[in-house]
């Protein structure tokens, strides 16, 4: 077996088995710390692919930002999830319903599945000698694909107001720092003194 | 492709070290450390938090927006190196995409720094 054969399959066996105790660990926390390997995992075999800028974003935004959130989501939720376990046990029934449409659908789908002529011809096409992956993306996502770009771009502007709108909270009763007044505040202006006649006030 | 896999090696070997290791120093404690827990040394020591109790409560959703913002402006960045590293042989229209982009995501910083949400308290 050759290397690039194991490295497949060490992280292919790896990113199957944290995807699979994502749904099986009984504390969320686990789950979320096995969601992060199967992350890893998938972005090994994305470098094994070629796809190295790919691979860069999924530790990048996954690992760094996305596990993060979903960390806090988790220890956000202020709820018994031992309680909630036995809730969705009574409603087994209904899971393995739900589970089973969900397989058929896939099922039909992969029996339906039909690639075109060219398609794996276009697959072993060789990239060419002196273009990174980056590079190529580079070339292609800004021009190209631009309305896809500019509107990924208005999607992240609606998300940044929407959490601000959504969580920003001030509190009055908070005494803030004021950069410019503190500058321009005058030394000679600081202090007055007044001369207090005796027997009389201000 | 071959070459570039190559270059990857070390950072494969890394991997493998960093993985043993840990595997080492988590068996190392769980086989070698003398433990005999008592009621007194697991309680909390004077007024510390207890030692075992569930980790969960509710936290600031400050912590949110904060981690929001970074996911935000960390994607604003993944998308500027295909452009930096493609600049020499993009377009004009590219160029200006990327320009157009920045220019969306600097009004929603403006707003951001507007209404103070990068100030906490």
């Amino acid at each position: 077996m050759t290397a690039f054969a194991f490295t497949f399959y060490l992280f292919g066996v790896t990113a199957v088995i944290a995807g699979l105790m994502v749904v099986l660990a009984r504390n969320p926390v686990h789950s979320v710390l096995w969601l992060i390997l199967a992350f890893i995992s998938s972005a090994g075999l994305f470098v094994l692919m070629g796809a190295e800028f790919v691979a860069m974003l999924l530790m990048i935004v996954y690992v760094g930002a996305v596990a993060v959130l979903f960390l806090f989501v988790v220890m956000m939720l202020d709820i018994d999830f031992a309680e909630l376990k036995e809730d969705l046990l009574r409603h087994k029934l209904l899971g393995f319903l739900i589970g089973g449409v969900i397989l058929g659908q896939l099922g039909f789908g992969f029996a339906t599945w039909r690639t075109a002529d060219a398609a794996g011809g276009l697959r072993m096409a060789p990239i060419e000698p002196g273009v990174t992956n980056t590079h190529a993306l580079g070339m292609l996502l800004y021009d190209k694909y631009l309305l896809l770009f500019q509107v990924s771009g208005l999607v992240l502007l609606v998300a940044m107001i929407g959490a601000i709108l959504l969580t920003i909270r001030h509190r009055r009763d908070v005494k803030r720092q004021d950069v410019l007044a503190q500058m321009y505040r005058d030394p000679a202006q600081a202090m007055e003194l007044k001369d207090v006649k005796p027997g009389q006030g201000l | 492709m071959d070459e570039m896999l190559r270059e990857y090696l070390p950072i494969l070997i890394f991997l493998a070290l960093a993985t043993g290791l840990a595997l080492i120093l988590i068996l190392a404690a769980a086989l070698i450390a003398v433990r005999n827990p008592d009621p007194e040394k697991v309680s909390a020591y004077e007024c510390g938090f207890n030692a075992f109790d569930d980790a969960r409560m509710k936290f600031d959703v400050r912590f949110y927006l904060v981690s929001i913002l970074f996911i935000i402006f960390d994607l604003e960045v993944a998308f500027l190196f295909p452009w930096a590293v493609a600049f020499g042989s993009l377009s004009d229209v590219a160029f200006w995409s990327m320009m157009v982009f920045l220019g969306v995501l600097t009004v929603g910083f403006a707003y951001e720094w507007k209404k103070g949400a990068l100030e906490w308290a």
